[in-house]
């Protein structure tokens, strides 16, 4: 058997570990646009602050590809697959042979359609090592920072400017931050935090126009940048498969095994979009831990196993200048306010099943709310109230937690 | 395969593990010396309601999100064991957001810390195991 992984991060990792815990003797190539051995990526941020180094970034240890017996092709460009022969081709024109072939292609900086944008003196985005190290080695402490998207790559990065002591304003069209993690209330708290320690913000407003050094809004005002950093979203690299006549423009389509359509040929982590199970809708969930477990699956699938990555959901846990932010799942259904003195705490609830839940501040043991969603727990078998003061396993039956921790 | 099993009702709930867990972690040779006037930080935690109480320590799980949803690889598994690479563990807290037990614990350095089974100290018998009077925590050694 032999396997092609198109991508060498979390998920393409996955594959490979998936694949070996499977079949430890067919041939896997691993094809890589990056220069670099894997590397974690969510890290960009705090290899610009400073908080770790490339050695440290390493998402595998050195000896990984070595270790698993993968062929990595660094610096190569997949252009196209010739499905019907089951053959990659590269960008040198030259191709590979698969039986199975991994798709883990990633996501890529989305451009937000502002007038002028390709004006600004200097354009950076924040996904890359590359980017991180570009924008590591031109910010100084007199620059003035614009960054448009105040997701969580627009904040991770603000924190990582912040320490070079550089001026920094964060602006969206959202009027809130992490829009797609946090509801109205944990956004401001987290908004607040950030501005006491020097971030401005500017929400709920549009860019007009840039020009070489300014970013003019749609009320008039402007903010005058030396660096402009996009990080409006993510869009799915896919077009290897929308090039067979796939609709995944808006990402590849897998099931819980990690197959796509196109027989021999899984996809795994941001290029892909499946169904997130706390809201039943199909999404794009773009975040490291279900691009490991999507590709760790595929891995098993294609080399003969069977498992299956059911418990994809929206979840992030990042920390913003200090402040420890969890959530997961969706904001749906009855909310249940539970927040003690200088903390944020919310949960939801719907059809007798936590549906998501928000932690701002204390976020200890927040992987119990997490296993109710994923495990469609009913909220009727446990001790909710106890649950809702605080995530602990008294909440569960006795004969619950014999299970959990053994014993008797 | 090894992993602590806990015995509810036979925890007295003393507390007593946490103190053995953070003693053994502490790097110090005298308990009393090493325990003195700090805010204990164990790995291991007792829950305790009524009359109702139990130790909550890591599972090493054979399918463990920490290590699947690590960000930075500092968790992985060795020797059966789930172990994490403080230098390099960036404190995201991804793993207390997975862990079903909410057995990973933050610590001072900002690193996440979690039970190794003592494996980093001296191979062995975790110390919560032989510290507990009552024998409600076990050393499973099942395969």
């Amino acid at each position: 058997m032999k396997y092609v992984i198109v991508g060498n991060s979390a998920a393409g990792i996955g594959g490979v570990e998936g694949i070996r815990s499977v079949d430890r003797s067919g041939e896997i190539v691993m094809f890589t646009d990056e220069p670099y051995h894997t590397y974690s990526r969510p890290l960009i941020s705090y290899y610009l602050q400073g908080k770790t180094d490339i050695e440290k970034m390493s998402y595998r240890p050195e000896g990984f590809y070595c270790d698993n017996n993968v062929r990595l092709e660094r610096g190569v460009k997949v252009a196209a697959i010739d499905a019907e022969n089951r053959r990659v081709v590269l960008d040198s024109g030259a191709s590979e042979s698969y039986d199975k072939l991994l798709l883990a292609t990633g996501s890529r900086a989305a451009t937000p359609p502002i007038d002028g944008l390709e004006n600004a003196a200097l354009l950076f985005h924040f996904l890359t090592l590359d980017d991180a190290k570009a924008l590591k080695s031109i910010v100084a402490p007199n620059s003035r920072v614009l960054i448009v998207g105040a997701g969580l790559i627009g904040l991770k990065c603000a924190e990582g400017l912040s320490a070079t002591g550089c001026s920094i304003t964060v602006t969206d069209i959202a009027g809130r931050v992490l829009s797609a993690a946090l509801d109205e209330g944990g956004a401001s708290m987290v908004q607040r935090h950030m501005e006491q320690q020097g971030i401005r913000f500017r929400l709920n407003d549009r860019i007009a126009k840039i020009t070489k050094n300014r970013a003019t809004f749609a009320g008039g005002q402007h903010v005058d940048f030396d660096i402009l950093v996009v990080a409006a979203g993510v869009l799915p690299n896919t077009e290897l498969m929308c090039a067979l006549g796939c609709d995944a423009q808006r990402g590849i389509r897998v099931d819980s095994l990690s197959q796509t359509e196109v027989p021999g040929i899984y996809a795994a982590g941001d290029c892909v979009r499946c169904c997130d199970i706390s809201s039943g809708q199909e999404k794009i969930m773009a975040i490291l831990p279900n691009a490991y477990l999507q590709g760790e699956a595929a891995g098993v699938n294609m080399a003969g196993g069977n498992k299956s990555f059911e418990t994809p959901i929206p979840m992030n846990a990042v920390t913003l200048m200090g402040l420890r932010v969890i959530s997961a799942g969706t904001f749906a259904g009855e909310e249940h306010n539970a927040g003690d003195e200088g903390a944020y705490k919310k949960l939801f609830v719907e059809d007798n099943l936590l549906k998501g839940y928000i932690l701002i501040g204390h976020v200890e043991r927040a992987g119990i709310y997490t296993s109710l969603i994923t495990g469609k727990i009913p909220l009727d078998t446990i001790d909710f109230d106890l649950m809702k003061a605080q995530p602990q396993l008294m909440a569960f039956s006795r004969s619950g937690r014999q299970k959990m921790l053994g014993g008797q | 395969m090894k992993r602590i099993t806990v015995n509810e009702k036979w925890c007295l709930g003393c507390h007593l593990c946490e103190y053995y867990c953070a003693f053994a972690n502490s790097g110090g040779e005298d308990m009393a010396k090493a325990l003195k006037g700090i805010t204990i930080q164990p790995r291991l935690r007792i829950e305790q309601a009524g009359c109702i109480s139990f130790a909550v320590a890591c599972r090493h799980c054979d399918t463990p999100l920490c290590v699947k949803s690590c960000i930075t690889g500092s968790l992985s598994v060795r020797d059966g064991v789930v172990c994490v690479d403080r230098e390099k563990c960036v404190g995201c807290y991804t793993c207390v957001m997975v862990c079903p037990y909410g057995a990973v614990m933050p610590s001072e350095s900002g690193a996440i810390q979690k039970c190794e089974l003592c494996t980093q100290r001296s191979p062995g018998i975790p110390a919560c195991v032989s510290g507990c009077p009552n024998g409600a925590i076990v050393l499973e050694n099942g395969g």
